[in-house]
């Protein structure tokens, strides 16, 4: 049984991990958001994994469902008009690999590895009771019922906001449908 | 019955949340693009959680917090998302590019 939690955990591993590096590799913008879904998916089934099933719900609904349509509708409404298909779409790419595995290989493994984990260890024979979404459902309603409402004025504040940042105030031009897009990329060549 | 925390060391869930972490500062520092910026910040986002969650089910699965807290960055995540999508947009409608390196002014 161990053995099969190791395997299903590598697959897991591998998902996230390729996901994520094909999206800060792609060239493609749209390719890079697709590959993102892909490692969303794996971290939701790393939360199944460890048995924090609403966490992996809610990662499927939000990040899979709504932040990665959101991205995909950014990039779709911000097309490349200025021609910056020729300058580099990656900028200190050498510079910023030697941070990122400095930060990796110095500062976080030989951290995790030569800490004590204090891990919980229930006495012989007992199950553990490990909190399912009821608790946390009713945990919200309770103790932390301050912090939810405060959340949901958060996320009323970002709607407004995002609302007025991105409308249209009818002086400057506005975003053109996909149609008026291509026909302006098509007049050049004309 | 066997779960998670017999099979795996919570160091291996660890390691895996920060090579995700690295993965995505090396796309908010690489890429041009200010979506593609934003994608590298939803990486380490979800990078965090999945440190959450494991120290959640490793050290107290009996309690909540750890759940709740995980939930909560996703709401503040979501909240970005929104607020730096709609940002880009604007800044696309202003300048008529979303290159960061462009986006040098500070007025329009």
């Amino acid at each position: 049984m161990n053995t099969v939690i190791q395997v299903v955990f590598f697959i897991i591993s591998t998902i996230i991990l390729g996901g994520a590096l094909l999206t800060v590799t792609a060239r493609n913008l749209v390719h890079a958001a697709l590959w993102l879904i892909a490692a969303f998916f794996g971290i939701g089934a790393l939360y199944l994994l460890m048995q924090a099933e609403f966490a992996a719900v809610v990662q499927v609904l939000i990040y899979v469902g709504a932040i990665a349509v959101l991205v995909l509708f950014a990039i779709m409404l911000t097309p490349d008009l200025a021609g910056e298909s020729d300058t580099p779409i990656f900028r200190h790419r050498w510079m910023a690999l030697v941070v990122a595995a400095a930060l990796f290989g110095i500062l976080i493994v030989p951290t995790v590895w030569n800490h004590q984990w204090s891990i919980y260890t229930p006495l012989e024979g007992s199950i553990v009771q490990v909190a399912a979404a009821r608790e946390v459902g009713t945990a919200f309603m309770r103790e932390y019922v301050l912090p939810f409402e405060l959340a949901s004025v958060l996320l009323l504040a970002a709607l407004i906001g995002a609302i007025v940042i991105g409308i249209d105030d009818g002086t400057r031009q506005r975003i053109l449908t996909l149609a008026e897009e291509f026909r302006l990329r098509q007049k050049p060549k004309d | 019955m066997t779960t998670i925390t017999d099979a795996i060391p919570l160091s291996w869930i660890l390691v895996l949340a920060g090579a995700l972490f690295c993965i995505g500062l090396f796309g908010v520092l690489t890429r041009r693009n200010a979506v593609g910026v934003l994608l590298g910040v939803e990486l380490m986002l979800n990078a965090v959680n999945i440190n959450l969650i494991a120290f959640w089910r490793y050290l107290e699965p009996h309690l909540v917090a750890g759940q709740v807290f995980a939930l909560f960055v996703v709401v503040v995540a979501a909240a970005e998302a929104a607020v730096g999508l709609a940002l880009i947009i604007s800044l696309y409608r202003a300048r008529q590019t979303v290159n960061v390196d462009q986006a040098d002014a500070l007025q329009g």
